[in-house]
């Protein structure tokens, strides 16, 4: 979901399940089902489904506190509901519902959501041979068309696939390596994930219209803190770090002088700072004939150690 | 926040997300492309989290709410579970509310 970046957080809970789900996968690849729609991949290796579902407890916190918060900021109840069926990425909703309560316009919040949904992009790179249906994703299904029942279905599905790309679902399919289990690793964890989000932030907005004086409880800071959370795994690299300082002094100077929600999009200015022509061994060794973000996909190998 | 904003982030947020299974295998991304979404996107999130953590409208948010936050990245950096992250941060300001701190 939105969940930005990579939610190593979140992965961090679940440490020790993951190192016995590689057990369980091994054991349950006898019983790979064929069905995408029957829901082969909820039933094959509870290993992979308590991974999910730990991340879907996660996800239903920041769910719940996205509802409470935006409501609570005085924005109507319909507003974080359609951006989570709609948008169904936390980050960015997090950002444009942020920048509008902070005064900032509906324009900068459009932008500055945009922004933080380009590593979308090169994340459907990575996870468009699992997007695709099954039957076809051995290849060929790029060219087929809508001309047939078999090629509409393709076509549907793909489109919803598209749907449940989010930083968690790309990062379960970019874990396993055989394409059949990194098809049901996505798709379980893209459908659990829009489930779970949409009603704990449903339930979020019924708690956010209840409660009286929400900054009493703290509930102020849950934005930057969830924001902070979500951002940190992607400072690992020195030069981001530096570029992401820069930006954060150039957005709160310029927050007294600018209308608000500029000063976040002006952050960007911190990149050149950061940004220099980078030896690609490290980076791009991936497969150069899909442009997958080799970063995630390293990150998707070394997470299962317990290291993140 | 007007519907149309929301729909239009909607439609923006969908496009990226369907080029890649659209063009599977006929169309590839440049790795330093890849690198520049995902560094755009950290420095947009910090940004977002300092001016969040200190500024409220165009003044200072107080000293309760950047203790909270300051917790929140101590607890993250050292991988605390992301409840406790989040749970953490809200006890510490609402505790030095009560006490009084702003």
């Amino acid at each position: 979901m939105f969940i930005i970046l990579n939610m190593s957080p979140l992965w961090r809970t679940r440490g020790s399940a993951s190192s016995r789900r590689s057990a369980s996968s091994r054991r349950s690849g006898l019983l790979r089902g064929s069905g995408l729609l029957r829901g082969s991949g909820l039933l094959r290796g509870s290993g992979l489904l308590r991974d999910v579902a730990l991340v879907c407890v996660a996800d239903g916190l920041v769910g719940l506190s996205f509802g409470a918060t935006t409501v609570a900021g005085g924005l109507p109840w319909w507003v974080p509901v359609a951006m989570s069926l709609l948008v169904f990425a936390g980050g960015s909703q997090f950002a444009a519902v942020g920048m509008v309560l902070a005064g900032g316009s509906p324009f900068a919040a459009v932008a500055a959501g945009a922004v933080l949904n380009t590593r979308l992009l090169p994340y459907g790179f990575a996870v468009a041979d699992v997007v695709a249906a099954p039957e076809r994703a051995g290849g060929g299904a790029a060219t087929a068309g809508p001309t047939t029942a078999a090629g509409l279905r393709g076509w549907l599905i793909r489109l919803l696939g598209a749907q449940v790309i989010t930083d968690e679902s790309v990062a379960f399919a970019l874990r396993a390596t055989d394409p059949e289990r990194r098809r049901s690793a996505f798709w379980t964890c893209g459908l659990m994930l829009f489930a779970v989000w949409n009603v704990s932030v449903l339930l979020g907005v019924l708690a956010g219209s209840v409660m009286r004086n929400t900054n009493a409880l703290g509930l102020d800071v849950m934005f930057p803190a969830v924001v902070i959370a979500l951002a940190l795994p992607a400072l690992a690299d020195l030069r981001t770090r530096f570029s992401a300082g820069t930006g954060a002094v150039i957005a709160v100077a310029l927050t007294p002088v600018l209308p608000a929600g500029l000063p976040v999009l002006a952050a960007l200015v911190g990149l050149a700072t950061g940004w220099r022509p980078r030896n690609s061994g490290s980076r791009a060794n991936g497969s150069p004939t899909d442009g997958s973000p080799t970063d995630l996909r390293r990150e998707a190998v070394d997470e299962p150690t317990g290291e993140r | 926040m007007p519907l149309l904003a929301i729909v239009a982030l909607a439609v923006v947020t969908y496009s990226f997300r369907l080029v890649g299974p659209l063009c599977r295998g006929r169309v590839t991304l440049p790795p330093a492309a890849t690198v520049l979404f995902a560094d755009a996107a950290a420095v947009l999130l910090i940004a977002l989290a300092a001016t969040s953590a200190l500024t409220n409208g165009h003044d200072f948010a107080g000293w309760a709410r950047p203790a909270g936050v300051l917790i929140a990245g101590i607890l993250a950096a050292r991988r605390a579970p992301f409840p406790v992250v989040v749970l953490a941060a809200a006890c510490v300001t609402a505790l030095l509310r009560l006490v009084g701190v702003a």
